[in-house]
Protein backbone atom coordinates (compact mmCIF):
# COMPACT_ATOMS: atom_id res chain seq x y z
CA UNK A 1 0.00 0.00 0.00
CA UNK A 2 2.02 3.19 -1.11
CA UNK A 3 1.93 6.42 1.05
CA UNK A 4 -0.03 9.42 0.17
CA UNK A 5 2.05 12.54 -0.58
CA UNK A 6 1.53 15.12 2.09
CA UNK A 7 -0.53 18.16 0.73
CA UNK A 8 1.05 21.85 0.07
CA UNK A 9 -0.29 25.01 -0.09
CA UNK A 10 1.25 26.94 -2.81
CA UNK A 11 1.80 30.72 -2.60
CA UNK A 12 3.40 33.10 -4.99
CA UNK A 13 4.67 36.40 -5.64
CA UNK A 14 4.45 37.43 -9.16
CA UNK A 15 6.38 40.28 -9.22
CA UNK A 16 8.69 42.35 -7.11
CA UNK A 17 6.58 44.59 -4.31
CA UNK A 18 3.78 42.59 -4.33
CA UNK A 19 2.94 40.24 -1.46
CA UNK A 20 2.59 36.20 -2.02
CA UNK A 21 -0.73 34.82 -3.13
CA UNK A 22 -2.49 31.81 -2.65
CA UNK A 23 -2.88 30.35 -5.89
CA UNK A 24 -3.84 26.84 -5.18
CA UNK A 25 -1.92 23.32 -3.81
CA UNK A 26 -0.61 20.50 -5.18
CA UNK A 27 1.10 16.73 -3.51
CA UNK A 28 4.69 16.02 -3.26
CA UNK A 29 7.01 13.78 -1.46
CA UNK A 30 9.32 16.66 -0.36
CA UNK A 31 9.76 20.58 -0.22
CA UNK A 32 12.03 20.19 -3.06
CA UNK A 33 9.73 18.70 -5.32
CA UNK A 34 7.05 20.83 -3.97
CA UNK A 35 8.77 24.11 -5.50
CA UNK A 36 9.63 22.19 -8.61
CA UNK A 37 6.42 21.31 -8.95
CA UNK A 38 4.27 24.02 -8.03
CA UNK A 39 6.72 26.53 -11.17
CA UNK A 40 5.70 23.97 -13.48
CA UNK A 41 1.84 24.10 -12.35
CA UNK A 42 1.37 27.56 -11.48
CA UNK A 43 3.95 29.88 -13.05
CA UNK A 44 4.10 28.63 -16.84
CA UNK A 45 3.36 32.11 -17.98
CA UNK A 46 5.68 34.05 -16.48
CA UNK A 47 3.42 34.55 -13.27
CA UNK A 48 6.30 34.25 -10.32
CA UNK A 49 9.18 35.43 -8.80
CA UNK A 50 9.01 33.92 -5.87
CA UNK A 51 7.09 30.83 -4.49
CA UNK A 52 6.23 29.39 -0.79
CA UNK A 53 5.39 26.15 -0.03
CA UNK A 54 3.50 25.15 2.90
CA UNK A 55 2.32 21.81 4.56
CA UNK A 56 -1.53 22.47 4.23
CA UNK A 57 -0.68 20.74 7.77
CA UNK A 58 0.84 23.30 9.53
CA UNK A 59 -1.54 26.19 8.45
CA UNK A 60 -3.63 27.47 10.94
CA UNK A 61 -7.12 29.18 10.10
CA UNK A 62 -10.26 30.86 11.57
CA UNK A 63 -13.52 28.67 11.72
CA UNK A 64 -15.76 29.95 9.34
CA UNK A 65 -18.61 29.64 12.80
CA UNK A 66 -16.54 31.75 14.73
CA UNK A 67 -16.42 34.77 11.78
CA UNK A 68 -18.96 37.06 13.54
CA UNK A 69 -17.60 37.01 17.08
CA UNK A 70 -14.14 37.20 16.10
CA UNK A 71 -14.42 40.25 13.90
CA UNK A 72 -17.14 41.83 15.74
CA UNK A 73 -14.79 44.51 17.84
CA UNK A 74 -13.97 46.59 14.39
CA UNK A 75 -17.61 46.40 13.17
CA UNK A 76 -18.22 49.54 15.59
CA UNK A 77 -15.64 51.10 15.23
CA UNK A 78 -16.16 53.23 12.27
CA UNK A 79 -13.80 56.60 13.50
CA UNK A 80 -10.84 54.18 12.41
CA UNK A 81 -12.24 55.79 8.95
CA UNK A 82 -10.75 59.13 7.60
CA UNK A 83 -14.15 59.80 6.18
CA UNK A 84 -15.72 59.90 9.87
CA UNK A 85 -14.02 63.26 10.57
CA UNK A 86 -15.24 66.18 7.74
CA UNK A 87 -12.61 68.36 8.18
CA UNK A 88 -13.18 71.99 6.21
CA UNK A 89 -13.12 73.06 2.96
CA UNK A 90 -10.58 75.56 3.37
CA UNK A 91 -8.16 73.68 5.29
CA UNK A 92 -5.74 71.98 2.84
CA UNK A 93 -3.81 68.82 3.04
CA UNK A 94 -5.58 66.87 6.14
CA UNK B 1 -20.29 19.54 -20.08
CA UNK B 2 -16.51 18.19 -19.17
CA UNK B 3 -18.61 17.40 -16.60
CA UNK B 4 -21.47 16.22 -18.43
CA UNK B 5 -24.96 14.48 -16.89
CA UNK B 6 -23.45 14.76 -12.76
CA UNK B 7 -25.78 13.25 -9.82
CA UNK B 8 -26.85 14.99 -7.27
CA UNK B 9 -28.68 11.98 -5.92
CA UNK B 10 -31.70 14.25 -5.19
CA UNK B 11 -34.98 12.65 -6.65
CA UNK B 12 -36.14 16.64 -6.85
CA UNK B 13 -35.46 20.14 -6.23
CA UNK B 14 -35.33 21.02 -2.45
CA UNK B 15 -37.96 23.28 -1.65
CA UNK B 16 -37.66 25.69 1.85
CA UNK B 17 -39.90 22.97 3.25
CA UNK B 18 -37.81 20.68 2.82
CA UNK B 19 -34.78 22.57 4.41
CA UNK B 20 -33.61 22.06 7.72
CA UNK B 21 -32.61 25.12 9.96
CA UNK B 22 -29.05 25.07 8.53
CA UNK B 23 -29.59 24.37 4.88
CA UNK B 24 -32.26 27.13 4.58
CA UNK B 25 -29.13 29.40 6.16
CA UNK B 26 -26.98 27.91 3.37
CA UNK B 27 -29.30 28.43 0.50
CA UNK B 28 -29.85 31.82 1.85
CA UNK B 29 -26.07 32.25 1.35
CA UNK B 30 -26.15 31.12 -2.28
CA UNK B 31 -29.31 33.12 -3.19
CA UNK B 32 -27.26 36.40 -2.04
CA UNK B 33 -24.59 35.65 -4.02
CA UNK B 34 -22.00 34.45 -1.32
CA UNK B 35 -19.16 32.20 -2.00
CA UNK B 36 -18.66 29.09 -0.23
CA UNK B 37 -15.41 28.07 1.17
CA UNK B 38 -14.19 24.74 2.10
CA UNK B 39 -14.40 24.71 5.73
CA UNK B 40 -18.06 26.32 5.81
CA UNK B 41 -21.25 24.09 6.46
CA UNK B 42 -23.14 22.64 3.50
CA UNK B 43 -25.32 20.07 2.67
CA UNK B 44 -23.70 16.93 1.96
CA UNK B 45 -26.01 16.63 -1.52
CA UNK B 46 -23.77 19.71 -2.70
CA UNK B 47 -20.04 18.64 -1.53
CA UNK B 48 -20.92 15.38 -3.04
CA UNK B 49 -22.21 16.54 -6.51
CA UNK B 50 -19.31 18.98 -6.47
CA UNK B 51 -16.58 16.05 -5.61
CA UNK B 52 -18.35 14.44 -8.47
CA UNK B 53 -18.23 17.15 -11.17
CA UNK B 54 -14.84 18.81 -10.53
CA UNK B 55 -13.04 15.26 -10.06
CA UNK B 56 -14.87 14.33 -13.52
CA UNK B 57 -13.93 17.76 -15.23
CA UNK B 58 -10.12 16.82 -13.89
CA UNK B 59 -9.94 13.65 -15.18
CA UNK B 60 -11.63 14.81 -18.68
CA UNK B 61 -8.20 17.66 -18.37
CA UNK B 62 -5.67 14.37 -18.09
CA UNK B 63 -7.66 12.05 -20.36
CA UNK B 64 -7.94 15.16 -22.89
CA UNK B 65 -3.97 15.06 -22.79
CA UNK B 66 -4.10 11.59 -25.20
CA UNK B 67 -5.92 12.94 -28.16
CA UNK B 68 -3.23 15.19 -29.13
CA UNK B 69 -0.47 13.38 -27.37
CA UNK B 70 -1.34 11.49 -30.61
CA UNK B 71 -0.02 14.23 -32.60
CA UNK B 72 3.51 15.18 -31.03
CA UNK B 73 6.08 13.12 -32.43
CA UNK B 74 4.23 14.05 -36.10
CA UNK B 75 3.67 18.02 -35.62
CA UNK B 76 4.32 19.62 -39.11
CA UNK B 77 6.83 21.93 -37.71
CA UNK B 78 9.02 22.54 -34.55
CA UNK B 79 6.96 25.36 -33.60
CA UNK B 80 3.93 23.66 -33.70
CA UNK B 81 5.35 21.10 -31.77
CA UNK B 82 6.15 23.05 -29.27
CA UNK B 83 2.93 24.87 -29.56
CA UNK B 84 1.37 21.78 -28.97
CA UNK B 85 3.49 20.45 -26.02
CA UNK B 86 2.83 23.40 -24.49
CA UNK B 87 -0.99 23.27 -24.69
CA UNK B 88 -0.71 19.57 -23.35
CA UNK B 89 1.28 20.63 -20.54
CA UNK B 90 -1.62 23.09 -19.77
CA UNK B 91 -4.29 20.76 -19.48
CA UNK B 92 -2.06 18.41 -17.01
CA UNK B 93 -1.97 21.62 -14.78
CA UNK B 94 -5.59 22.74 -15.41
CA UNK B 95 -6.49 18.75 -14.34
CA UNK B 96 -4.29 19.36 -11.08
CA UNK B 97 -6.07 22.85 -10.60
CA UNK B 98 -9.29 20.76 -10.68
CA UNK B 99 -8.23 17.69 -8.49
CA UNK B 100 -6.79 20.19 -5.82
CA UNK B 101 -10.13 21.90 -5.85
CA UNK B 102 -12.05 18.71 -5.41
CA UNK B 103 -9.73 17.73 -2.34
CA UNK B 104 -10.38 20.93 -0.71
CA UNK B 105 -13.80 18.65 -0.41
CA UNK B 106 -12.74 16.13 1.82
CA UNK B 107 -11.45 13.36 -0.93
CA UNK B 108 -8.13 11.77 -1.54
CA UNK B 109 -6.08 11.94 -4.99
CA UNK B 110 -6.24 8.34 -4.99
CA UNK B 111 -9.34 7.63 -4.03
CA UNK B 112 -10.53 9.57 -7.32
CA UNK B 113 -8.27 8.33 -9.40
CA UNK B 114 -8.82 4.78 -8.24
CA UNK B 115 -12.68 5.58 -9.19
CA UNK B 116 -11.45 6.90 -12.74
CA UNK B 117 -9.45 3.91 -13.67
CA UNK B 118 -12.28 1.45 -12.41
CA UNK B 119 -14.37 3.09 -14.78
CA UNK B 120 -16.75 4.04 -12.20
CA UNK B 121 -16.09 8.33 -12.73
CA UNK B 122 -16.92 9.90 -16.02
CA UNK B 123 -14.77 11.96 -18.19
CA UNK B 124 -16.36 13.78 -21.17
CA UNK B 125 -16.94 12.15 -24.05
CA UNK B 126 -15.38 14.28 -26.65
CA UNK B 127 -12.32 12.29 -25.20
CA UNK B 128 -13.51 8.93 -26.98
CA UNK B 129 -12.88 10.08 -30.19
CA UNK B 130 -9.39 9.42 -32.42
CA UNK B 131 -7.64 12.29 -33.98
CA UNK B 132 -7.04 10.58 -36.99
CA UNK B 133 -4.41 13.66 -39.23
CA UNK B 134 -3.07 16.79 -38.41
CA UNK B 135 -6.25 18.44 -38.91
CA UNK B 136 -7.84 17.00 -35.84
CA UNK B 137 -5.61 19.23 -33.75
CA UNK B 138 -6.92 22.29 -35.15
CA UNK B 139 -10.42 20.84 -34.54
CA UNK B 140 -10.37 19.96 -31.59
CA UNK B 141 -8.28 23.45 -30.22
CA UNK B 142 -10.71 25.46 -32.16
CA UNK B 143 -14.22 23.54 -31.53
CA UNK B 144 -13.54 21.04 -28.14
CA UNK B 145 -11.72 23.87 -26.69
CA UNK B 146 -14.01 26.03 -27.95
CA UNK B 147 -16.65 24.54 -26.47
CA UNK B 148 -14.99 24.33 -22.95
CA UNK B 149 -14.51 28.19 -22.82
CA UNK B 150 -18.81 28.38 -23.47
CA UNK B 151 -18.97 25.99 -20.45
CA UNK B 152 -15.95 27.18 -18.49
CA UNK B 153 -17.00 31.22 -18.25
CA UNK B 154 -20.10 30.93 -16.20
CA UNK B 155 -18.44 28.56 -13.89
CA UNK B 156 -15.63 31.03 -12.65
CA UNK B 157 -19.12 32.62 -11.27
CA UNK B 158 -20.63 29.35 -9.57
CA UNK B 159 -21.01 29.18 -5.98
CA UNK B 160 -17.99 27.10 -5.07
CA UNK B 161 -15.32 29.17 -3.92
CA UNK B 162 -12.23 26.72 -4.75
CA UNK B 163 -13.68 25.68 -8.11
CA UNK B 164 -14.77 29.29 -9.18
CA UNK B 165 -10.86 30.05 -8.81
CA UNK B 166 -9.66 27.49 -10.56
CA UNK B 167 -11.77 28.06 -13.41
CA UNK B 168 -10.64 31.75 -13.44
CA UNK B 169 -7.10 30.27 -13.97
CA UNK B 170 -8.26 27.99 -16.27
CA UNK B 171 -9.87 30.37 -18.60
CA UNK B 172 -6.78 32.90 -18.63
CA UNK B 173 -5.10 29.39 -20.30
CA UNK B 174 -7.70 28.36 -22.96
CA UNK B 175 -8.09 31.03 -24.87
CA UNK B 176 -4.68 30.14 -26.38
CA UNK B 177 -5.99 26.71 -26.83
CA UNK B 178 -8.73 27.69 -29.33
CA UNK B 179 -6.51 30.30 -31.08
CA UNK B 180 -4.06 27.33 -31.85
CA UNK B 181 -6.57 25.36 -32.75
CA UNK B 182 -7.87 28.13 -35.73
CA UNK B 183 -4.73 29.09 -36.64
CA UNK B 184 -3.80 25.72 -37.95
CA UNK B 185 -7.38 25.13 -39.25
CA UNK B 186 -6.43 28.88 -41.17
CA UNK B 187 -3.48 27.63 -42.18
CA UNK B 188 -4.65 24.32 -43.61
CA UNK B 189 -7.96 26.17 -45.15
CA UNK B 190 -5.72 28.82 -46.81
CA UNK B 191 -3.23 26.21 -48.29
CA UNK B 192 -3.28 23.30 -51.09
CA UNK B 193 -6.59 21.58 -52.17
CA UNK B 194 -5.48 18.38 -50.49
CA UNK B 195 -4.98 20.76 -46.77
CA UNK B 196 -7.91 21.98 -47.66
CA UNK B 197 -10.03 18.86 -47.85
CA UNK B 198 -8.18 17.78 -44.73
CA UNK B 199 -9.30 20.29 -43.29
CA UNK B 200 -12.67 19.99 -43.93
CA UNK B 201 -12.70 16.01 -43.12
CA UNK B 202 -11.48 16.83 -39.52
CA UNK B 203 -14.62 19.81 -39.01
CA UNK B 204 -16.89 16.73 -40.35
CA UNK B 205 -15.56 14.10 -38.17
CA UNK B 206 -15.37 16.51 -34.71
CA UNK B 207 -18.31 19.10 -35.29
CA UNK B 208 -21.33 16.75 -33.85
CA UNK B 209 -19.33 15.13 -31.24
CA UNK B 210 -18.70 18.94 -29.81
CA UNK B 211 -22.28 19.74 -29.84
CA UNK B 212 -22.77 16.69 -27.94
CA UNK B 213 -20.07 17.43 -25.06
CA UNK B 214 -23.43 20.20 -23.86
CA UNK B 215 -24.88 17.02 -22.82
CA UNK B 216 -28.30 16.24 -23.90
CA UNK B 217 -31.39 19.08 -23.08
CA UNK B 218 -32.29 19.55 -19.46
CA UNK B 219 -35.57 21.53 -19.03
CA UNK B 220 -36.53 17.74 -17.57
CA UNK B 221 -33.58 17.31 -15.84
CA UNK B 222 -33.69 17.29 -11.78
CA UNK B 223 -30.12 17.15 -11.42
CA UNK B 224 -29.62 20.28 -13.55
CA UNK B 225 -32.70 22.23 -11.94
CA UNK B 226 -30.74 21.52 -7.88
CA UNK B 227 -27.69 22.38 -9.63
CA UNK B 228 -28.99 25.47 -10.70
CA UNK B 229 -30.58 25.95 -7.45
CA UNK B 230 -26.97 25.56 -6.05
CA UNK B 231 -25.36 28.13 -8.49
CA UNK B 232 -22.93 25.57 -9.71
CA UNK B 233 -24.86 25.10 -13.00
CA UNK B 234 -25.90 28.65 -14.43
CA UNK B 235 -27.29 28.00 -17.85
CA UNK B 236 -29.06 24.80 -19.29
CA UNK B 237 -26.88 22.46 -21.71
CA UNK B 238 -29.43 24.01 -24.56
CA UNK B 239 -28.28 27.65 -23.73
CA UNK B 240 -24.50 26.81 -24.11
CA UNK B 241 -24.95 24.25 -27.11
CA UNK B 242 -26.80 27.08 -29.24
CA UNK B 243 -24.15 29.93 -27.89
CA UNK B 244 -21.24 27.40 -29.46
CA UNK B 245 -23.28 26.87 -33.15
CA UNK B 246 -23.83 30.77 -33.24
CA UNK B 247 -20.34 31.91 -32.06
CA UNK B 248 -18.61 28.74 -34.98
CA UNK B 249 -20.93 29.02 -37.87
CA UNK B 250 -19.18 32.25 -38.89
CA UNK B 251 -15.71 31.19 -37.71
CA UNK B 252 -16.50 27.95 -40.51
CA UNK B 253 -17.41 30.48 -43.17
CA UNK B 254 -14.33 32.98 -42.44
CA UNK B 255 -12.11 29.24 -43.54
CA UNK B 256 -14.37 28.95 -46.36
CA UNK B 257 -15.61 25.37 -44.88
CA UNK B 258 -19.17 23.99 -44.94
CA UNK B 259 -20.51 22.81 -41.23
CA UNK B 260 -21.78 19.15 -42.00
CA UNK B 261 -25.42 19.88 -40.92
CA UNK B 262 -27.89 20.25 -44.04
CA UNK B 263 -30.56 21.52 -41.58
CA UNK B 264 -28.02 24.52 -39.98
CA UNK B 265 -29.44 27.52 -41.47
CA UNK B 266 -29.83 31.44 -39.26
CA UNK B 267 -33.77 32.39 -37.92
CA UNK B 268 -33.83 36.01 -38.13
CA UNK B 269 -37.02 35.78 -36.06
CA UNK B 270 -35.74 33.89 -33.36
CA UNK B 271 -31.73 35.89 -33.97
CA UNK B 272 -30.10 32.37 -34.26
CA UNK B 273 -29.00 29.47 -35.60
CA UNK B 274 -31.41 26.02 -35.84
CA UNK B 275 -29.58 22.90 -36.20
CA UNK B 276 -30.08 19.70 -37.28
CA UNK B 277 -31.25 16.47 -34.79
CA UNK B 278 -28.35 15.52 -32.75
CA UNK B 279 -27.65 11.38 -32.90
CA UNK B 280 -28.13 11.11 -28.88
CA UNK B 281 -27.73 7.21 -29.19
CA UNK B 282 -24.01 7.42 -30.21
CA UNK B 283 -23.63 10.30 -26.80
CA UNK B 284 -25.29 7.69 -24.86
CA UNK B 285 -23.43 4.52 -26.96
CA UNK B 286 -19.92 6.39 -25.71
CA UNK B 287 -20.65 7.28 -22.43
CA UNK B 288 -21.41 3.54 -21.76
CA UNK B 289 -17.75 2.48 -22.81
CA UNK B 290 -18.18 1.93 -26.34
CA UNK B 291 -17.18 4.90 -28.11
CA UNK B 292 -14.01 4.23 -30.58
CA UNK B 293 -10.97 5.21 -28.01
CA UNK B 294 -12.83 4.33 -24.96
CA UNK B 295 -10.71 1.63 -23.84
CA UNK B 296 -7.75 2.11 -25.27
CA UNK B 297 -8.45 5.47 -23.08
CA UNK B 298 -8.47 4.01 -19.90
CA UNK B 299 -6.02 1.17 -20.28
CA UNK B 300 -3.18 3.84 -20.78
CA UNK B 301 -4.10 5.97 -18.07
CA UNK B 302 -4.02 3.07 -16.04
CA UNK B 303 -0.64 1.77 -17.57
CA UNK B 304 0.85 5.16 -17.05
CA UNK B 305 -0.34 5.02 -13.39
CA UNK B 306 0.73 1.41 -12.28
CA UNK B 307 4.30 2.02 -14.60
CA UNK B 308 5.04 5.19 -12.52
CA UNK B 309 4.20 3.55 -9.60
CA UNK B 310 8.44 2.53 -8.75
CA UNK B 311 9.16 6.18 -9.55
CA UNK B 312 6.55 7.44 -6.72
CA UNK B 313 7.42 4.92 -4.15
CA UNK B 314 11.20 6.04 -4.48
CA UNK B 315 10.25 9.57 -4.39
CA UNK B 316 8.45 8.94 -0.85
CA UNK B 317 11.85 6.45 0.02
CA UNK B 318 14.40 9.55 -0.75
CA UNK B 319 12.25 11.84 1.18
CA UNK B 320 11.85 9.95 3.92
CA UNK B 321 15.58 8.85 4.19
CA UNK B 322 16.21 13.33 3.64
CA UNK B 323 14.27 13.31 6.76
CA UNK B 324 15.49 10.77 9.12
CA UNK B 325 19.20 12.30 8.25
CA UNK B 326 18.23 15.51 9.33
CA UNK B 327 16.24 14.38 12.79
CA UNK B 328 19.42 12.37 13.50
CA UNK B 329 21.87 15.53 12.73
Amino acid sequence: MSKEWPLWEVFIRSQHGLAHKHVGSLHAPDAEMAINNARDVYTRRNEGVSIWVVKAADIVASSPADKDALFEPSNSKVYRHPTFFPMPEDVKNL
Amino acid sequence: MYAQMVETGLKQVQTRADMSAEEQAFQARIDAGVKIEAKDWMPEAYRKTLIRQISQHAHSEIVGQLPEGNWVTRAPTLKRKSILLAKIQDEAGHGLYLYSAAETLGVSRDELLAALHSGKAKYSSIFNYPTLTWADIGAIGWLVDGSAIINQIPLCRCSYGPYARAMIRVCKEESFHARQGYDIMMKLAQGTPEQKAMAQDALNRWWWPSLMMFGPSDAESVNSAQSTAWRIKLFSNDELRQRMVDQTVPQAEFLGLTVPDPDLKWNEERGHYDFGEIDWEEFYNVLKGNGPCNKERLRTRVKAYEDGAWFREALVAHADKQAAKKAAA
